[in-house]
């Protein structure tokens, strides 16, 4: 692969970034059909854990999706599989005017620039033997390369002082810093290369409740001061409500409601998303107590066998038989789109 | 943000501080310091200095080093020339043969140093070179994968079933005695076991949070392996040389206790070990001094390893 | 202070228990201490101990569930060691514990054993690190009747199917013979549940319990937690940092910062009524599902506490929105504001509006931070 070919793929990424931006409500990514599976061992013999089955979706410029589910719900896959960081079986990604999901060698790198990601574990995704300097210019290293040194100082210096830290924090190394600072690291070396879209998994999890809503607020912030468009992934129904226009709700590895996120919390559709709202604890002593709940019974089954017809349906309490036999189309029911056989008899039922 | 008036006493933890945009300010800081990524190696050395055996350790090898570099320049005798005169005998402050003398009447202290100078030698560029090479393999197995690892580490397994000291015959045999053949020797077998190690720390670090989050950032290749992946086997590489080191001392002693090693009149520890075993009845100082001092080398370096494997583990953090 | 309205004598009582650790052995149970952001600070390498639990008062009555909120730092989980005598190497532990009248920090490691299992249980955050691999679920649960009640294989296995089922965990028996890791996160919490439960203790201590399961699974477990209250009478103490949790399930709230105990109230009065700064502000930072989407999240300024490099005075003074003079220089102490209500604080106004007493500074932190 020769100087040339990387120059001319930076090229035309950095056209076809320039190009619509500004645009705001543009398309930016597409992604259709998304498959994504592993091969594993299970009882001794190999098997096809598939984590994402045939799932699509939009983001637009400037706009929070989030993708909201549970563990074994597979978001954390499609994140990975846009990233190439795992293989996809199936599906196309458009962004930027190229697939994604086909890209290789300078194409695949030029593009990686634009497409970035904040880590649940901040502490882990960061190199312990790395000072934060050191790790927050990498990507100005490689997407950059022929910056003056001095240049690239100046930039991680402003992009730390961006996030919140100073100059003194430069040379020390991660283990010196809390969870909290150690995100704040990690969004810095995301957004030094100035990226079109920033991926999120679960970024404020391990975050103490003080702290979650610092790094939080600081995510929202810089979104809209750099116009950048974010994928949120996440389990916490409060987070994604703060942080996101459109939601995506996945259950093994499906896509069972996808909604702006008013209509989301304000009319659920589908039984699984009514459930996530309802299980959420509420912290007021009174009102929790006092409602009337019925905890969804079971677990979510494993992936390497789900159910036939609707994924849901082993733990829906509105099953039918036809749940069991045919799968549920992603279908439109007002502004929603929902993936339930019932989900219009199930509509005046209410949150 | 909280805005905090003038006059406020600033509190312990810093503010955030009103963010600066992202493009850098007209007035910029005029230098930022170079990273020093040195930080993490200056912590480990003050936990190692921690630890008392570990000092001690440190102190004796330090002493010995010294030893054997000054006190073959200071002493008045050489390792080769007899003194027929002067014929085994024991320890004795007479002539400041502190050590006494060997068969051939050479002062068995200086012998003795300059023993330690090739044994210390021999292990320290022996492992030196193990390392290189093993580091190199293992990790460049251990990243790759695939069928690039399947063969480097059958290599691995073919040259470990390789005997070694019939190894080294055939070698002395082929290219007669000399110590760079001993180098080459030892060194040709001693980087197995740290390729071993090395790609299996390799294979665990691969998985760990922050190479993907390198590969996210474009890091691929050569650079990864460089760049993230040997600094952060450098730990586990370092305890595992300081503990090749004895062990490489050790086998050059056995191949010159075999006769394999340093020709005389140069000696070895090993090779004065040999002699002294063959004459330890009448004269046991021969054996006693040359054998206490190689075990003392040992001792050292095991207790310097276990040492630098206690400061670098991240859980004792 | 204890709660001189709790008639009957607490099952358990706590009066100025401390734990401390001597600074640099961090090993496995604290987290690595960490530099302050100010510029050049090192961790405190001087003192000799570094205090986690700093003189905590606490009573547990019987059939209560009793809620200790904190983050990281505030020495929750230190506090739950320190009961049953399980805190890592080179801790120290002063002050007294009593259960039932006896005294368990002086107890030898023997007769400690005894009460350990069979009369305070504990439940682990993780579940699967609490669980023997290598044992089966059977195993595991009668081993505790056998050690501790001397009953017998046949009837402890027929015990263990029924506090199986107790846990709501279906076909019992096949799941008996099951290794942990046969089973999913929250079926292996709910055996994790019926191991601490089956000896019949009298206090259950719980870590976490639900902080790594599922929103849907977590609110089965709070749901059986509160199940088998009703049925045992067994006294709860739920360590959490998720005040949402603390409001399902707790009676009686504690709040710790920096290893102090801060504010001890009934769980309504701490919701409606919050005395202390950081309750109040811990709240705040919840964000609700409830109400109008946040524009801005409620945010505390600042780090949660270094236990190598507290503050002297009031160790929440730093992150204050009502601080005071005073508070930078001594540490409040424990006085009852309200009926069974406790607060360790200076400020005496109610918090929520800026009194007289704030400083201006405390209410342009109160602006930004608040809700909209």
């Amino acid at each position: 692969m020769s100087a040339n070919a990387g120059h001319a793929a930076a090229a035309d990424v950095a056209a076809a970034a320039g190009g619509a931006a500004g645009a705001a409500g543009a398309r930016l990514l597409r992604v259709q059909g998304l498959r994504v599976g592993y091969e594993v061992v299970h009882e001794r013999a190999r098997a096809q854990l598939v984590a994402v089955r045939d799932v699509a979706f939009e983001v637009a410029r400037g706009q929070t999706l989030g993708i909201v589910g549970e563990s074994g719900s597979g978001k954390s896959s499609i994140a990975r599989a846009l990233l190439r960081l795992v293989p996809a079986q199936a599906g196309q990604a458009w962004f930027l005017g190229q697939d994604l999901l086909q890209l290789r060698g300078a194409r695949l790198q030029a593009m990686r620039r634009h497409l970035q990601l904040v880590f649940q574990d901040p502490l882990g995704s960061l190199d312990p033997r790395m000072s934060i300097a050191e790790t927050v210019a990498e990507p100005l290293r490689v997407f950059e390369p022929q910056l003056p040194d001095a240049d690239r100082a100046r930039r991680v210096l402003a992009m730390l002082q961006a996030v919140g830290l100073s100059a003194a924090h430069l040379q020390r190394l991660p283990h010196e810093f809390s969870g909290g600072q150690a995100q704040r690291i990690g969004i810095a070396r995301a957004l030094i290369a100035r990226p079109q879209l920033l991926l999120c998994d679960e970024p404020l999890s391990s975050l103490d409740v003080s702290i979650k809503s610092q790094i939080g607020n600081l995510l929202k912030r810089l979104q809209q001061e750099l116009h950048l468009s974010m994928i949120f992934i996440s389990h916490d129904l409060s987070a994604v409500r703060f942080a996101c226009d459109r939601l995506l709700v996945l259950y093994l590895g499906e896509v069972v409601e996808q909604a702006d996120r008013d209509s989301l919390f304000g009319a659920p559709r589908h039984p699984y998303t009514r459930a996530l709202l309802q299980a959420a604890p509420i912290p007021d002593p009174r009102r929790a107590r006092a409602r009337r709940r019925v905890p969804l019974t079971g677990e979510m089954p494993s992936p390497l066998a789900p159910p036939s017809g609707c994924v849901f349906r082993t733990r829906c309490p509105h099953a039918l038989e036809r749940c069991a036999r045919e799968r549920p189309a992603l279908r439109a029911l007002g502004a929603s789109l929902v993936a339930c056989h019932r989900a219009e008899e199930l509509d005046g039922a209410g949150a | 943000m909280s805005a905090r008036p003038a006059g406020e006493r600033i509190p312990m933890s810093v503010p955030l501080q009103r963010p600066a945009a992202p493009e850098p300010p007209a007035a910029s800081p005029s230098s930022v310091p170079p990273a020093r990524a040195g930080a993490f190696w200056r912590l480990t050395l003050r936990r190692l200095a921690a630890q008392p055996t570990t000092r001690v350790a440190a102190a004796l090898l330090a002493m010995i080093v010294i030893g054997c570099l000054v006190i073959p320049w200071l002493s008045p005798y050489d390792y080769y020339t007899p003194h027929f005169d002067l014929l085994s005998r024991g320890p004795m402050l007479a002539g400041a043969h502190l050590f006494g003398t060997d068969p051939l009447g050479r002062d068995l202290l200086v012998r003795v140093m300059w023993g330690c100078r090739i044994s210390l030698a021999v292990g320290v560029a022996a492992s030196l070179v193990s390392v290189l090479i093993g580091v190199a393999w293992g990790a460049i197995a251990g990243y790759v994968g695939g069928w690039l690892d399947s063969t480097m580490m059958r290599a691995v397994d073919v040259l470990y079933s390789v005997p070694f000291v019939p190894f080294v015959i055939v070698l002395t045999v082929l290219f007669g005695r000399s110590l760079w053949l001993l180098f080459v020797a030892i060194g040709a077998v001693s980087w197995l076991d740290i390729a071993r190690i090395v790609r299996g720390q390799t294979l665990s670090l691969k998985q760990r949070e922050f190479i993907e989050a390198a590969r996210v950032a474009g890091v691929r290749g050569v650079d990864m392996i460089s760049r993230h992946i040997v600094p952060n086997l450098l730990g586990i590489v370092a305890v595992y040389a300081t503990l090749t080191i004895p062990a490489v001392i050790l086998f050059e002693a056995l191949l010159s206790f075999l006769g394999l090693g340093v020709q005389s009149p140069m000696a070895s520890l090993g090779s004065l070990v040999a002699d002294g075993a063959s004459d330890m009845q009448a004269h046991p100082h021969l054996l006693i001094v040359p054998a206490a001092l190689l075990s003392l080398i040992i001792y050292c370096f095991n207790y310097l390893g276990d040492g630098l494997r206690d400061a670098l583990d991240p859980r004792s953090r | 202070m204890p709660d001189p309205s709790a008639a009957p004598e607490p099952l358990l009582q706590i009066r100025a228990l401390t734990v401390s650790y001597p600074a640099g052995a961090h090993a496995g149970a604290l987290p690595a201490a960490r530099a302050t952001a100010r510029p050049g600070a090192r961790p405190a390498r001087a003192e000799a101990h570094l205090e986690v639990v700093r003189g905590v008062d606490l009573d547990l009555a019987a059939g209560e569930i009793l809620g200790i909120a904190g983050e990281s730092g505030s020495g929750k989980t230190q506090l739950l060691l320190a009961i049953l005598g399980l805190c890592g190497a080179g801790a120290r532990l002063r002050g007294s514990v009593r259960y039932r009248g006896e005294e368990l920090l002086a107890l030898p490691a023997a007769q400690l054993n005894r009460t350990r299992g069979a009369r305070i249980a504990m439940v682990f955050q993780d579940p699967a690190t609490a669980l023997n691999p290598y044992l089966t679920i059977g195993r595991q649960l009668t081993e505790v009747l056998r050690v501790h009640r001397g009953v017998g294989a046949r009837a402890a296995e027929r015990r263990a199917g029924a506090m199986l089922e107790a846990v709501h965990i279906a076909d019992a028996a096949r799941h008996l013979r099951q290794y942990p890791h046969e089973l999913s996160g929250g079926m292996r919490q709910r055996v994790t549940l019926a191991m601490a439960l089956i000896a019949e203790p009298q206090v259950l201590l719980a870590d976490e319990p639900t902080t790594s399961l599922d929103v849907t699974v977590q609110s089965q477990i709070l749901a059986l937690l509160r199940e088998l209250r009703e049925r045992t009478r067994v006294a709860i103490v739920l360590v959490t940092h998720d005040m949402g949790v603390i409001a399902e399930l707790a009676d009686r709230v504690a709040v710790m910062y920096a290893g102090t105990l801060i504010e001890q109230a009934p769980v309504e009065a701490l919701f409606a009524g919050p005395r202390h700064p950081y309750s109040e502000a811990l709240q705040r930072c919840v964000p609700r599902l409830d109400g109008p989407p946040p524009q801005r999240l409620a945010s505390i300024p600042g780090q949660p506490p270094d236990p190598a490099a507290l503050p002297p005075g009031c160790a929440f003074a730093p992150r204050c929105a009502y601080r005071l003079e005073v508070c930078e220089r001594s540490a409040p102490p424990l006085v009852q504001a309200a009926p069974r209500h406790w607060k360790a604080c200076h400020y005496d106004e109610p918090l929520g509006r800026p009194g007289p007493a704030a400083s201006a500074a405390a209410a342009a932190t109160l602006a930004a931070g608040e809700v909209p």
